[in-house]
């Protein structure tokens, strides 16, 4: 993935992955309503792959469910990511594959925040205002190098 | 004969100066019938051999060797000799004329009668006069056929070329390009150094001409006839680069440095073919660049991101580890075994112990290869790590840590097939024992379920190993074990538990019989605990039970738990009933590899069972009062314990076990049974008008009876068979009918052919015929029941041996469908014979049918094909493809399920018909994402989502229509439905875009 040129972080701290959903009586019932709520917002977007390493942005404790805020009825999803160093130049590559996964994942009515955990990262101003950009997130997607880097975070990792 | 030789001279003719290609093969059925011989050929084209004009005498020689081909089995040794003497000659000849003195004599080389001498002969003009590599990629691959079946005939006289025969090769093969021929190259080189031609002083050369290949980036290109992969190629050439040590020095330097590339697929390769090296080579030739080597593979194994080069380095360690095991050591040398595993645990030791445990993951699996691959390494390895490990542990105060800290333990415990101990050697870890013994046992009190889901692998682990273990620790374990049973309620780390336990008990039955179970049973029967400590305990019980002793005390408890439930003394519920049949069962199925478990179970476990169910039904009579004994749920649960055991009985006991099942359902004869209370003369094959009761005990006769071995003869079955059929055409009670349905079909179809058989048939269908006739619809139903489950088991011919598992089969399938009193529900289980009898039918009924009746055929349709196995699925598929598309918009939504349960699989690697029928594929599905069952949501939704791995170029069209579709499920008011929606659009976005698939 980084083509043997030096790795910005060559040793992170892995975290463990936690397990899947467990399955409940209420999933299963038909006519219950389940809304959307944090988990299945975390679920959505802690099998990303980070674009460095071979892990998810999981177990690099990227993303957390904590660190995921949603409303279901305002429709608004708010997703606080946290870099694995404070210098880290993935960090906009990162918040953009998370909010195309969002964008991909969730109903249209939902407004999508994604931004970089306070006082985590140099440029944390920068990053976010880029990332709340509609017109540059559009316009990254344009990139087709940049959209093959979003789409090889967002495919499935075949284990 | 002249005018056999004015023919062949007209077919010379034409052939050479008329240019007729097909000549050729006229001339050579001519000489396979014997109308000429080979002499008089080469007479007749004596004119062409020997004409100025190159083209002529190419055409001549061509004719030659086109016939030689065909017939060179037929020559004679002398003939042999004259032809090679003079293609020989024609090497030297004119360029065009090549090609074919090659064809001919790669036919020469082929025959069996090579005059002695001339494969050297052959080989030494071939090397003087030809320069391989300048010529055609067919004459090539000519050249490399020559010597390949010159190796198979005359090795001893190749030998005696000594180097020269390896020079020859090395100097035709040098720059060759084309994978075809690198195949038949490789296979030659093989064969040189396999079958032990002397290199001489060409092996730097031959290592050269070879190596230059490695490691190989091949790609076909797309749709290649010729079918070379990549893999092929691999595999050839590595058999030809380990097949000698001759080649160590050559080699390992190679392989470090191709380690360094930054192909994958090159450090793959270096690493198999360096594994594939500890094959063959000795430590003589590795020691010289173990540092090297190590260094290589550490690297790689620590920093990599792919798995398959992690465990090709893991491999290629290993291998090297049993490599240099198997050296033997002379006195003035050091143990160079010794000297690597120092090396070795130099560079790795230290990370189990750095404070953050990093990278200790890569050093473990390093060290656990190196541990796993003899056990003189594993006694080394373990020596200097466990007890840093142990130490590690102790000084840890996390829980996290502690938990990667004892599942790295867990890989050094448990030995692979290598490092076994052989007969008489300790096991590695014997030193250990007490200290690993106190860590797991620790470990096992932690308050972490990671922790403790860890430590119960450990412990089944040392368990497993002889000497680990002693009296008392297993007492201990025993106890923990149990503890962890009663207490902890996490799913995980109790079924890690109750798996532990069953592996435990498997070797230790004593200590489980005596402290295990009887805690297990006091809180089972204490009514005091709450229903999931019961289940746990119940499971636990069903798991330890794999020995005949532990059975016999394991059993007796669940015994009493369903007797206890029938008195209703503490309060369990039909569910529970259940849960301890299923466990039943599970113990039950050791009785097939033990024959004391399935005495025990005939002797002690069905009479009591059989025993409980009557009391149960009697006193449900009799009193009004319902036990749970007599639910259906529970009854058709004890039903799969009984057939179980019954199918493991031996003979003499399986023919007591039918003589006693009928005659207590025939004649009430109770005595067998235990607490013998039950009046006299019960009936219990007599159908009532209050419904249930002791009818539905039936279904304890079919399981009884129908599980039984074939040879078993079942006594008075005609009575038996008789009453069957009055019961299941009489009897209102749907389980009672049903079961008596299945009990008479199981026993017909145990009968041997015959004219009993025919008798019963006839009888059976006359009835049903009248029964039909009946307008009460009631009645309909049930003879159809019975219909149906007699063709089913006569028509599948795989139940006759296995009526037992053909049940459950069948019983699965058709529960859901019985009942419904349609015409084409009935034909559901005939599977393929069935199929392709009645496909068509029901397909001319579909067309045929009116509007409403259609979903009927739609619906027999989809079960159908859902039951059929794949294979047949494919074939069939074409011609019922419209039919099942047709059955997607059908209004039936259990139609719409089966109908995509059936699709899904086929969708995964879809068959050519499909291709065509995308389009209404596409809009059927996607109309079903939103329709009102859950269940077919989530089923199209696979199925969208299986339909985006069909070759983009098909699908590609369909993408932003099933995009803008999908945008509609996300937003489901169901969880799983999202869940589907989400993963098949994520899929369908990555379709066709950059960096996607």
């Amino acid at each position: 993935m980084s083509g043997g040129t030096r790795l910005e972080n060559a040793n992170p701290l892995i975290f463990q992955r936690s397990g899947d959903r467990l399955l409940t009586a209420t999933d299963e019932d038909e006519d219950a309503a389940d809304p959307i709520d944090d988990r299945e917002i975390f679920d959505l977007i802690r099998s990303i792959n980070d674009p460095e390493h071979p892990l998810s942005l999981e177990e690099l404790n990227v993303v957390e469910q904590m660190r995921v805020n949603v409303n279901d009825e305002e429709s608004t999803v708010s997703v606080e990511f946290t870099p694995t160093i404070p210098h880290c130049s993935m960090a906009t590559l990162i918040g953009l594959s998370l909010k195309v996964k969002l964008l991909r994942s969730l109903p249209d009515r939902f407004k999508i925040d994604v931004h970089i955990t306070p006082g985590t990262h140099a440029s944390e101003d920068a990053v976010n205002k880029q990332l709340a950009d509609k017109e540059r997130v559009a316009a990254a997607l344009e990139n087709s190098q940049l959209l093959e880097v979003v789409n090889q975070c967002l495919s499935t990792r075949t284990m | 004969m002249a005018a056999d030789n004015s023919v062949l001279l007209g077919l010379v003719e034409e052939f050479v100066s008329g240019q007729v290609d097909s000549k050729a093969a006229e001339t050579s059925t001519g000489v396979k019938n014997g109308q000429f011989t080979i002499l008089q050929l080469v007479e007749a084209l004596g004119v062409s051999l020997s004409s100025s004009q190159p083209q002529t005498r190419g055409r001549g020689v061509q004719l030659l060797s086109q016939v030689l081909q065909e017939c060179y089995s037929s020559l004679s040794e002398r003939e042999v000799e004259v032809l090679l003497a003079f293609y020989e000659n024609r090497l030297k000849d004119h360029y065009v004329i090549i090609p074919h003195v090659l064809q001919g004599l790669k036919a020469l080389t082929k025959c069996s009668v090579l005059p002695p001498g001339s494969a050297v002969s052959v080989l030494k003009s071939i090397f003087q006069d030809i320069h391989v590599q300048s010529l055609m990629l067919a004459e090539r691959s000519c050249v490399y056929n020559i010597l390949i079946s010159l190796m198979e005939s005359k090795e001893e006289e190749l030998k005696g070329l000594g180097a020269d025969f390896i020079f020859g090769f090395v100097q035709s093969v040098d720059g060759e390009r084309d994978p075809r021929n690198l195949l038949l190259a490789f296979q030659v080189a093989r064969n040189i150094i396999q079958r032990g031609y002397d290199l001489g002083k060409f092996v730097e050369e031959l290592f050269e001409v070879m190596s230059c290949y490695f490691p190989i980036d091949f790609s076909p290109p797309p749709s290649d006839p010729r079918g070379i992969t990549q893999e092929e190629l691999v595999l050839s050439l590595r058999a030809v680069l380990t097949g000698t040590s001759q080649f160590a020095e050559f080699l390992l330097p190679l392989i470090i440095e191709k380690l360094d590339s930054d192909i994958q697929s090159a450090k793959v390769d270096s690493l198999q073919t360096l594994a594939a090296c500890g094959l063959t080579y000795s430590h003589k030739e590795l020691a010289e660049f173990l540092p090297g080597l190590w260094s290589s593979i550490r690297r790689e194994v620590s920093q990599t991101a792919s798995e398959r080069v992690e465990s090709a380095g893991l491999s290629a360690l290993s291998a090297l580890v049993s490599c240099l095991s198997r050296s033997v050591l002379n006195s003035d040398s050091e143990d160079v075994l010794q000297v690597f595993l120092s090396l070795v645990l130099k560079d790795c030791q230290h990370h189990l112990c750095e404070p953050d445990l990093k990278l200790v993951w890569p050093s473990a699996k390093l060290l656990q290869a190196a541990a796993g691959a003899s056990y003189r390494a594993s006694l080394i390895v373990s020596a200097a790590i466990i007890p840093a490990l142990l130490e590690q542990y102790n000084n840890r105060t996390q829980c996290a840590h502690r938990r990667t800290l004892l599942e790295v333990l867990q890989g050094f415990v448990q030995p692979t097939a290598l490092s076994r101990p052989a007969d008489g050697e300790d096991s590695v870890l014997v030193a250990f024992q007490q200290s690993l013994c106190g860590v797991v046992f620790s470990a096992l009190t932690e308050s972490s379920a990671g922790l403790q889901v860890t430590a119960t692998r450990v412990l089944s682990a040392l368990g497993q190993q002889p000497g680990l273990m002693a009296q008392t620790d297993v007492e201990k374990a025993v106890d923990h074990l149990s503890r962890l049973i009663l207490e902890e309620d996490d799913p995980k780390l109790s079924s890690a538990v109750v798996e532990c336990s069953g592996s435990l008990a498997h070797l230790h039955p004593k200590a489980f019989i005596s402290r295990l179970i009887p805690r297990l049973k006091e809180e089972i029967l204490s009514g005091q605990s709450d229903a999931a400590v019961r289940q746990r305990c119940v499971t636990a019980l069903a798991s330890v039970s794999s020995l005949a002793s532990v059975v016999q005390e394991s059993t007796p408890v669940l015994l009493q738990v369903l007797a206890s439930a029938h008195t209703g003394s503490c309060g369990f519920s039909v569910e529970e009933v259940a849960a301890v049949c299923i466990s039943l069962q599970k113990i039950a199925e050791h009785a097939r590899d033990s024959e004391e478990i399935g005495r025990f179970f005939h002797d002690i476990i069905i009479p009591h069972l059989l025993g409980l169910c009557l009391q149960a039904a009697l006193q449900t009579r009799d009193a009004g009062h319902s036990s749970p004994l007599t639910d259906e749920a529970v009854l058709s649960a004890i039903v799969p314990v009984m057939s179980t055991a019954c199918a493991a009985l031996r003979s003499e006991s399986a023919s007591r076990m039918a003589a006693q099942a009928v005659s207590l359902f025939l004649d009430g004869d109770v005595s067998f049974l235990p607490e013998n209370a039950f009046p006299s003369k019960i009936q219990l094959l007599q159908s009532r008008a209050e419904s249930g009761g002791l009818s539905q005990l039936v279904c304890l006769l079919m399981a009884c009876v129908c599980s039984l071995p074939r040879s078993v003869e079942i006594p008075e079955i005609d009575r038996l068979l008789l009453q069957l059929e009055d019961l299941s055409c009489t009897c209102t009670h749907l389980f009672s009918f049903t079961s008596a349905a299945k009990c008479f079909a199981g026993l017909v179809n145990k009968r041997p052919a015959g004219e009993a058989l025919d008798a019963v048939l006839e009888r059976v269908m006359k009835r049903i015929s009248v029964e039909l006739e009946n307008t009460s619809s009631g009645q309909r139903t049930q003879a159809f029941t019975l219909l149906l489950w007699l063709f089913a088991l006569l028509s599948d011919p795989t139940l006759g041996s296995q009526a037992a598992d053909g049940f459950g089969v069948l019983m699965s399938d058709c529960l859901d469908v019985l009942n419904r009193g349609c015409h084409a529900d009935v034909r559901i289980m005939y599977r393929q014979r069935f199929f392709a009898e009645n496909s068509t039918k029901l397909v001319q009924g579909f067309n045929s049918a009116e509007q409403e009746k259609k979903s009927c055929y739609l619906k027999a349709l989809s079960h159908i094909v859902s039951n059929l196995p794949r294979q047949v699925q494919l074939t069939e598929l074409p011609a019922l493809l419209p039919l099942l598309l047709e059955a997607l918009s059908c209004a039936d939504q259990a139609v719409q399920l089966s109908t995509l349960s059936c699709l899904q699989p086929v969708l995964l690697e879809p068959p050519e018909a499909l291709r065509n029928q995308l389009e209404a594929l596409f809009s059927r599905l996607l109309a079903l994402t939103t329709s009102p069952a859950m269940k077919v949501r989530i089923a199209s939704l696979q199925c969208v989502h299986a339909l985006s791995r069909l070759p983009e170029h098909t699908v590609l069209p369909f993408r932003a229509r099933v995009l803008k579709a999908l945008a509609v499920p996300l937003d489901d008011k169901k969880r799983l439905v999202r869940k589907e929606a989400v993963a098949a659009r994520a899929e369908w976005f990555l379709l066709g875009s950059p960096g996607g698939r």
